[in-house]
């Protein structure tokens, strides 16, 4: 049995390279929003009768630079859209009137990830003045800035919160990644730890941190052109028993030759990598019952997946469609799906 | 004297006589690193009326190029050690090219190697995709390159 992506739909319409794709949670594979260099985000979804997508609504004419980032709530409700103008829109209303309920400005520079915690009532921002905020939604959607935390020494690329836990992780070109979390699940943050060469560490900016289902497990990737991944003690931590730090597990290397630019974890257990080399690869555990420390073993590698360097890829929500979405300098944003040939 | 420009007596070349290429000297298809420096050499340094040919600051010689994947390599000699146009220079260099080669094509840019004292961290900045990206989207950035790479068109 060999496992295939195939291409199901390419979606073209942006006008300029397309940074950032991001599935809503609570439609199944069914929406999808995409973010550009040409200033606007749009909203894609699937028509359950011809399987085809389309594009539902074109989010412009508030962010004045590109939009590097976007992130559904929990609920799917609202949309939180970073830009390098500096600020961070929330929307809501897809299926009517698309609007902007609020706008988050304070970062000094280019504003690079936005990430909702798992229960929606916190986001989190980052940019290239070096700084990560934390924002806590208000009853009435407005949002008040609950930390600003500045302990990176360059800019800051994403930021991306634990899937069960408020612990937040940040990854920046400062080659490091870092924790943050609230002894006293206050606003009062703390890096509690850095991820850097010296604890097995990338050996240049780090451009992505996604979680498996668990938590218990993370992947990064990096411009060093490798792919780590990361483990800690999740019951420990949810036990309460105090910070329990991440340790490095495995380093993939010699798989892409160019910077890559992200990699996702999907819920059961697949890796995706997508770099400047123009091809997505995708990880598992290898399985192996080797007592020497657990590896990893590529599954696939699709050549020329995109013209041009893959800048996102993202594993749709559910564990039954095997969607994977990804976006490309090239101005497209492509949905494969993970299939094996008979 | 000095005006306030970082490097006030630069070293100046006489431009080469360019060569007038044969039919059979172009290639079919792809690039060789006479069309790359063809595009870059009449670039206007940002400090002074010169090009960067005739400052030596790039040459044919800088280039690299990797037929097989499309993939280019060009290095430039900032004219000093201290250069902080050499951001700057970068920049020019990466919208000429954008502008000039088919999309595909993968462009790495570097200082040549110890011709500047912060080479590591101007080699990450230009060749951080996303750095470049914000840099051209500054509208005052934006406006000194485009005078650079227009210059000889004025």
């Amino acid at each position: 049995m060999t496992l295939e992506l195939l291409e199901v739909d390419k979606l073209e319409g942006h006008t300029d390279r397309v940074w950032n794709v991001a599935w809503n949670p609570a439609a199944g594979a069914g929406v999808l929003a995409s973010c550009s260099a040409d200033k606007t985000v749009r909203i894609w979804e699937q028509s359950s009768l011809s399987r085809s997508w389309t594009c539902k609504a074109v989010l412009e004419g508030t962010h004045t630079r590109s939009v590097k980032s976007c992130a559904w709530s929990p609920s799917g409700k609202l949309l939180a859209t970073a830009s390098f103008d500096g600020n961070t829109c929330v929307w809501q209303n897809f299926a009517t009137d698309s609007e902007c309920i609020s706008v988050l400005q304070g970062h000094e520079s280019e504003v690079k990830s936005v990430s909702w915690n798992a229960s929606g009532s916190l986001l989190a921002t980052c940019g290239r003045d070096k700084a990560v905020w934390i924002w806590e939604i208000q009853p009435d959607n407005e949002f008040d800035c609950a930390a600003i935390l500045t302990d990176h020494k360059g800019d800051v690329k994403m930021v991306q919160w634990h899937p069960t836990m408020n612990v937040l992780f940040s990854c920046s070109y400062d080659n490091t990644i870092k924790v943050w979390w609230s002894e006293d699940e206050s606003d009062d943050y703390n890096c509690v730890q850095t991820l850097g060469e010296s604890n097995n560490g990338h050996s240049s900016t780090v451009w992505v941190v996604s979680f498996n289902a668990t938590g218990d497990r993370m992947v990064t990737c990096s411009d060093d052109r490798t792919i780590k991944i990361w483990s800690t003690d999740i019951e420990r931590m949810q036990s309460g028993e105090g910070y329990v730090p991440w340790t490095h597990l495995c380093t993939l290397s010699g798989y892409h030759d160019r910077t890559i630019y992200s990699v996702h974890w999907s819920r059961d257990g697949i890796i995706a990598s997508g770099a400047g080399d123009d091809t997505i690869q995708l990880f598992v555990d290898s399985d192996s019952d080797s007592v020497v420390e657990p590896a990893y073993k590529l599954l696939l590698k699709k050549e020329k997946a995109h013209e041009m360097d893959i800048n996102s890829v993202q594993w749709a929500p559910d564990k039954d469609s095997e969607l994977l979405a990804s976006a490309s300098d090239d101005k497209t944003v492509k949905i494969w799906k993970l299939a094996s040939e008979p | 004297m000095t005006l306030g420009l970082i490097n006030a007596n630069p070293v100046v070349q006489a431009k080469k006589e360019r060569l007038v290429r044969t039919q059979d000297q172009y290639r079919d298809d792809g690039v060789d690193p006479l069309d790359i420096y063809e595009y870059v050499r009449d670039i206007r340094d940002p400090e002074h009326p010169y090009t960067l040919e005739q400052l030596s600051v790039v040459s044919e010689e800088s280039v690299t190029i990797d037929d097989e994947l499309d993939r280019i390599l060009i290095t430039f000699t900032p004219t000093i050690q201290h250069c902080s146009m050499a951001n700057i220079i970068g920049l020019c260099l990466r919208a000429k090219l954008k502008e000039s080669l088919p999309l595909h094509y993968k462009v790495d840019i570097r200082v040549s190697p110890g011709s500047h004292a912060d080479e590591n961290g101007v080699n990450k900045q230009l060749n951080d995709k996303e750095r470049v990206a914000a840099a051209m989207e500054n509208p005052n950035l934006r406006q000194l390159v485009d005078e650079c790479i227009y210059s000889d068109e004025i």
